[in-house]
């Protein structure tokens, strides 16, 4: 059949490409100014490529103690925040997914009640600082290390497992654990890596818990050391002006370098990713 | 409040998920009730007995209970005590998840008490004095407190009003996309602001803005016009807000309304188009209809979550010199609650959000069951 290309698609094509531009410039941009020398950023003539490529500002970054520091507790905080998400999480969701589990109907309701009803922000603190996890790295852990949304993405998941590949375990002498180890969890591999992405992007991602649980330096993680720097402000002068040859480095250049340094791991395994975060969303939706 | 990037934009996801559960729990009250003592709780959904499935491995084979057995209480109990014993391993694989909802969200819903006393560091909550409503009274009295109100109220009226409406737009016209590499490209780049931080986005919002150095101000001086210095004007401040959100969630948020899409018969769109019909009435008669229940049950909840607007976001952005119209609830608790050690007055206000939001969604899924058969519960 021969179409002939309307208004419309041109339109619609214009419309889609505008988007694509509107989401990925920013990133253009921020990559251009933080690889331009000095000059031309001050005079505002980056757009899209850089000008006079130099890596000066992300020599400065990368040797600040306090990003390697705030790198590395960001790591153990998503490694072992993720692998106590997941064994939790997925225990939990495999349990309130078989029906046959005793109460199954009430603690389905006592999790679904708080996703419309909480103590809040203050009442919260109280227990977590009452715990003695204030300033702890489990204190980054702990208040969030099950989520709502992904227990529940998992029991739906589960729950379309055949109930027959489960009986057949049963007659063969397994136990409820021992059926969910070695039957069900290797069919899920799927579903185990989205959630455990969805976890690791959180918990990459989260300033909430750093901001209202962390006191002490040592333990901040990258978006809270991101913060201070660059909305705060708080770049290190003096290491800057030691720099040496030309003296002066742009702030703006230098607090794109940082946003970019700290933002490239997800920036790098998105496009990989990608298709395990949709089907994530895929499993909560469709099948309703 | 937990894991916020993720949670509370998928939340409005979640609808599909809780029909899902409402439905198994349909399912389940067929078998429920008090009739256990016949087995017949244990009949799966294939009709057969979990019962039967068992008995190779259990040490004392469940007998059905005939029903002339001893009187009803006691026969409850006991098949209560077997099940309970039944379903030991499983109990045991969801403790942990039952322990962390009752340390980390029921023990706070109790600890909502601090804010009927003086709450006191150091003595503790029960050891602190009561004091009644002395912070609800405060608060209601306080010449700020409609200002807050209004903030929060408003900025989550606006996010709703544009914010809402942005995704099933954008899905609709990916929908119309015949170029499927294309399509799958814009929807890949449009899914991944939602990825980045909320650090990120505001630094960056901040930084586009500066007077001095933002590449906005560089294009408005390329105009010939003054530069602006947008984060020091109160009134610019919510759509700044609310175009942050939407640049960092439409993507994402169209996911839904894609798969709901996919649901949607190809059959009637064959039908339209042997009756005549074109573009737009085929979008206005088959493809909208067939996205109202998404788009009902998504609308519930988001207003809902009107008052309940992200934290980080607005903190992140916000100065002193724009607190006039930045200064949301939330944040008010934040800087009384821990900045001030207020902890009493700081849950009595935290409280009243979540008691709003509870009516809001509570009434827009009573209004939505009035008029269609669409809601939540």
């Amino acid at each position: 059949m021969k179409r002939k290309i309307g208004l419309s698609e041109i339109f619609l094509a214009a419309v889609m490409v505008f988007v694509v531009v509107v989401t990925l410039y920013p990133f253009v941009y921020m990559i251009a100014v933080s690889l331009s020398k000095d000059i031309y950023v001050l005079k505002g003539q980056v757009t899209l490529w850089p000008k006079g490529i130099n890596f000066k500002v992300y020599n400065i970054v990368l040797q600040d103690p306090r990003i390697g520091k705030a790198y590395l507790n960001t790591i153990i905080y998503v490694v072992f925040g993720t692998a106590f998400s997941l064994f939790i999480t997925s225990f939990g969701a495999y349990a309130l997914s078989r029906k046959d589990m005793v109460l199954n109907r009430t603690f389905t309701l006592t999790i679904v009640f708080t996703m419309f009803f909480g103590g809040g922000m203050i009442p919260t603190f109280l227990v977590v600082n009452g715990l003695g996890l204030v300033d702890t790295r489990l204190g980054m852990i702990l208040p969030t290390v099950v989520s709502t949304w992904n227990l529940i993405i998992m029991r739906t998941f589960f729950s379309g497992i055949p109930k027959e590949l489960e009986e057949s375990g049963k007659l063969d002498g397994l136990s409820d654990a021992g059926i969910f180890l070695r039957i069900v969890l290797p069919l899920s591999k799927a579903v185990v890596v989205t959630i455990g992405l969805f976890y690791a992007v959180g918990i990459w991602n989260n300033f909430y818990s750093a901001l209202l649980y962390l006191r002490s330096s040592d333990l901040f993680p990258l978006q809270v050391v991101l913060r201070n720097i660059v909305l705060a402000g708080q770049v290190n002068s003096a290491k800057v002006t030691s720099v040496g040859h030309d003296a002066l480095v742009v702030d703006e250049s230098l607090k794109y370098a940082t946003i970019l340094v700290s933002t490239i791991p997800i920036l790098l395994t998105y496009p990989f990713l990608q298709k395990y975060f949709v089907q994530g969303a895929m499993i909560g939706s469709i099948k309703g | 409040m937990v894991s916020i990037n993720i949670d509370m934009s998928v939340i409005r996801i979640i609808s599909q998920n809780y029909e899902i559960l409402v439905f198994d729990e349909q399912n389940q009250k067929s078998g429920d009730c008090c009739g256990d003592m016949d087995g017949s709780y244990y009949k799966s959904e294939s009709g057969t007995s979990i019962d039967e499935r068992r008995m190779p491995m259990e040490n004392s084979p469940a007998v059905p209970v005939q029903t002339d057995s001893p009187p009803m209480k006691v026969s409850w109990v006991k098949a209560f005590l077997k099940k309970l014993n039944r379903s030991k391993i499983l109990l045991l694989m969801f403790l942990p998840c039952l322990l962390f909802y009752l340390i980390f969200k029921y023990l706070p819903m109790f600890g909502i008490v601090v804010s009927f006393k003086n709450y006191n560091l150091y003595k503790g909550i029960w050891d602190s004095p009561w004091v009644g409503l002395k912070y609800y009274k405060l608060f209601f009295h306080s010449p700020d407190f409609f200002k807050y109100l209004r903030n929060t109220f408003l900025l989550g009226f606006y996010k709703l009003i544009f914010g809402f409406p942005a995704p099933i737009i954008l899905a609709l016209l990916l929908n119309e996309l015949k170029h499927i590499v294309f399509k799958r490209f814009v929807q890949t780049v449009s899914y991944l602001p939602h990825f980045i931080s909320n650090v990120v986005v505001a630094s960056m919002v901040l930084m586009f803005l500066s007077p001095s150095s933002g590449i906005v101000n560089h294009l408005i001086q390329l105009f010939g016009m003054q530069p602006i210095n947008f984060m020091v004007k109160p009134e610019m401040f919510r759509g700044i807000y609310v175009l942050s959100e939407i640049w960092q969630h439409t993507g994402w948020e169209t996911i839904i309304y894609l798969a709901a899409l996919t649901t949607i018969d190809p059959l009637l769109y064959e039908a339209a188009e042997i009756d005549g019909a074109g573009r737009w009435k085929k979008l206005f008669h088959i493809t909208l209809p067939g996205l109202v229940p998404t788009i009902v049950i998504l609308f519930i909840l988001n207003i809902g979550n009107v008052l309940d607007i992200g934290f980080e976001k607005v903190f992140l952005l916000y100065n002193p010199a724009i607190y006039e119209t930045s200064d949301i609830i939330s944040t008010y608790v934040y800087r009384t609650g821990l900045g001030q050690g207020n902890f009493s007055y700081a849950t009595a206000i935290d409280l009243f959000t979540g008691l709003i939001s509870f009516i809001f969604i509570y009434s827009a899924n009573m209004i939505s069951r009035k008029i269609g058969e669409n809601s939540l519960w």
